[in-house]
């Protein structure tokens, strides 16, 4: 059996290889990113959604006719493909679906540190969590099982502590081979008109129960025999928190998050004098237990924000709230130095623009020198919002808001605002401003729908930014290089906010980081005479 | 846990930070230790602060250092000494990027691999590990540079010791 050190997100790629994956899909986001492409590097198949709504319909869809997929995504992410998501529960699925979230606690690289597994509660699914890539390994290959034998979508927890840290893996050999997918028409349980879905409801909840009960007696909560003077109740690297921390306390470390083993909890609570639910985020944990009339103490709320560590959980459990002590102040990120966003923030700045900003590597320009962005909510945020500025304000100051998006985003949820822009245009019109550097820069430099390539880098169809707007009927569209011409940039977007009409101008640029392999793989596809990419020469 | 020998690195992102963190827990996997290793990154790969924790011993729990427990402080930016300094334990060793004389390197880009060379002279992890996970961790035509970088490491930690 093969031994070796990987991350979480690499073992998770490996399940899904050893578990028999049809499909991995999703969406990069920062932790979870390295799945797919540990997956797809393993000789899995792997590509990435415009979003993680549409992954998630896509693993769906697959799951229906009986494959096995695997979505990925970071928590946020859920939040977009939550729509899907809750109706999923009701159909159930015929193969086996596992979706990925990875949680952010202390927001490395996050704009807010929700809590996936309220989804879990909310959605009706079950939900595992892991503590490190063993059990990242081990969960993700009992997520699928447990996913085909209830014909259930099935949540796996991840956390940046998870997803990024790196320990000790031993492969299982032969995992039995996954069957050929084969479509079987179920139109009851698969179209959720008001009819089929009452029902639908009825069996979840059902599938529900029976999981719960058999939650019970899995191998998926640990109970660690120790002193009966304190027992601690965790979940996912938690719990080694908390071995380390107190390694005299009896310990309950629950894998299985939802739904919860209440009677072994009671069991364990009551074995013990004093028995503490130590969580990172919500008091989920906690919240339940007592519903359930279990009494334990929670940890206080001032633990609620950012990561659990070892000195935390022993504060927790001394119940020290004197104030900690403040995290190293690191130097911020910024942009590279010869990054293609710099002659658009100086002009942003010099033409006193308002600008709704959206998520990549450009939200850093709202760092000094330039402080450029005025707003900056969710993926593909920056139209609407943009909108809606332009909508209220005065007309002078109407005409000073531009929305800018990177082109990854703008496939991921901006192109929705596009339409929005030009079915209600406001007033004054309104100029978006698209970051096209050919790249998902953020995340580590991942394709997406408008660069033409695949997850591998290989040729495939090539969506444009500016000829989708000029097909929208937007009054303007102008592609431009900020780098080459930055007089140029300036003098077009002046003169845009100037009229009150739609435009879009694509800045367009690559990331300097990301420049060289562009050329490497148009070399390859020029190469191989592909005649999927004729925009090749454009980028 | 008292056999585990806690590390952290410490430095600027593009610095190598990560890659260090990686060939210390690849030697120490090697040499049949329980490893650990946690860091973050993501927006930290554009010129921020990043730190990564390499643990490793008989059994290691939790994947971070507890702050102030660090046994070896590996900083490679000098902005970052007086940043990182509260994470080293008190009978700590700080292992500073001027520990080397970047000039006598063979590359610039080598810093990290140099002070993982002074950091090896305080472990007790054998050569061959951690010259197989250097050779693992970089591209062929690196290596020889590399090895160079690591051995003038040594040097220079035996001098300062
Ligand atoms: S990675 Fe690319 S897009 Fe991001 S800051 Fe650097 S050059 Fe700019």
């Amino acid at each position: 059996m093969e031994r070796r050190l990987l991350s979480g997100d690499e073992a998770v790629a490996a399940a899904a290889m050893d578990g028999g994956v049809h499909l991995g899909t999703g969406y990069p986001g920062t932790p979870s990113t390295e799945i797919l492409e540990a997956f797809s590097a393993l000789g899995g198949r792997a590509q990435w959604a415009p979003n993680e709504k549409v992954a998630l319909e896509v693993g769906l869809g697959a799951a229906f006719a009986g494959a096995r997929a695997v979505v990925t995504m970071k928590h946020v992410g859920l939040n977009v493909a939550a729509d899907p998501l809750f109706t999923a529960a009701y159909t159930g699925v015929s193969g086996a679906l596992v979706v990925v979230a990875a949680d952010d606690p202390g927001m490395a690289s996050s704009q807010n540190e929700q809590d996936s597994r309220r989804y879990a509660i909310a959605a009706g699914l079950p939900m595992l969590e892991p503590a490190d890539s063993q059990e990242a390994y081990e969960l993700a290959l009992a997520a699928l099982e447990l996913s085909q034998r209830w014909q259930l979508p099935v949540l796996l927890r991840m956390t940046t502590r998870v997803c990024h840290s790196k320990s000790i893996v031993t492969r299982q050999s032969a995992v039995a081979p996954a069957p050929v997918p084969r479509f079987a028409r179920d139109v009851a349980s698969r179209v959720m008109i008001p009819a089929y879905a009452r029902p639908a409801h009825r069996r979840l909840r059902k599938k529900l129960e029976s999981l719960e009960a058999w939650g019970e007696t899995a191998p998926l909560a640990i109970w660690r025999e120790g002193s009966k003077a304190l027992g601690v109740i965790a979940n996912g690297v938690t719990a080694r928190h908390v071995r380390e921390a107190a390694p005299e306390a009896s310990l309950l470390e629950l894998k299985l998050v939802h739904p919860l083993p209440l009677e072994k909890i009671r069991a364990f609570a009551a074995s013990v004098e004093r028995c503490v639910v130590i969580e990172e985020g919500d008091p989920v944990i906690a919240d339940a237990v007592r519903a359930a009339g279990i009494p334990v103490e929670g940890k206080a709320p001032s633990f609620r924000f950012g990561e659990l560590d070892v000195p935390r959980v022993r504060r927790i459990l001394a119940r020290d709230l004197s104030p900690e002590p403040e995290a190293p102040k690191g130097k911020p990120p910024q942009l590279c130095e010869a990054c293609p966003y710099h002659p658009v923030y100086s002009t942003l700045k010099k033409l006193g623009c308002i600008v709704a900003g959206d998520i990549g590597c450009y939200t850093l320009g709202v760092l000094p020198p330039y402080e450029g962005m005025d707003t900056c909510v969710a993926m593909g945020a920056s139209l609407g919002v943009g909108l809606g500025l332009r909508h209220v304000l005065p007309e002078e100051d109407a005409r000073k808001v531009v929305s800018i998006i990177g082109d990854s985003t703008f496939v991921h949820t901006g192109l929705n605002g596009l339409v929005e822009m030009v079915y209600n245009p406001p007033p004054t019109g309104h100029v978006l401003v698209v970051l096209d550097n050919g790249t998902t820069a953020m995340t580590g430099q991942q394709e997406h729908p408008g660069t033409g390539r695949t997850l591998d880098h290989e040729p495939t169809a090539k969506l444009s930014i500016e000829g989708l707007a000029r097909a929208l009927g937007v009054a303007n569209v102008d592609v431009v290089d900020p780098i080459a011409d930055p007089a140029g940039f300036e003098r077009l977007l002046a003169g845009r906010l100037s009229r009150p009409q739609l435009s879009v101008i694509v800045a367009r640029r690559p990331c300097i980081l990301a420049a060289a392999d562009i050329r490497k793989y148009e070399k390859a596809a020029a190469a191989a005479g592909c005649a999927a990419c004729p925009e090749v020469e454009n980028v | 846990m008292s056999d585990v020998v806690n590390v952290v690195f410490a430095g600027l992102g593009g610095q190598g930070v990560i890659k260090a963190s990686d060939i210390l827990a690849d030697a120490a996997f090697r040499a049949g230790r329980d490893v650990k290793k946690a860091e973050v990154h993501g927006m930290s790969q554009r010129g921020g602060s990043v730190t990564s924790d390499v643990r490793f011993g008989r059994e290691v729990l939790s994947p971070m250092v507890p702050r102030g427990e660090a046994h070896y402080l590996v900083v490679l930016s000098p902005s970052e000494v007086a940043v990182t300094r509260p994470l080293l334990g008190k009978a700590g060793v700080l292992i500073p990027p001027d520990l080397v004389d970047e000039a006598a390197l063979p590359n610039r880009k080598s810093l990290n691999v140099a002070l993982l060379g002074a950091l090896a002279r305080h472990l007790d992890l054998p050569d061959e590990h951690w010259l197989a996970a250097i050779r693992a961790a970089l591209p062929e035509r690196l290596h020889e540079v590399n090895e160079r970088a690591f051995r003038l490491g040594r040097e220079a930690a035996g001098r300062a010791g």
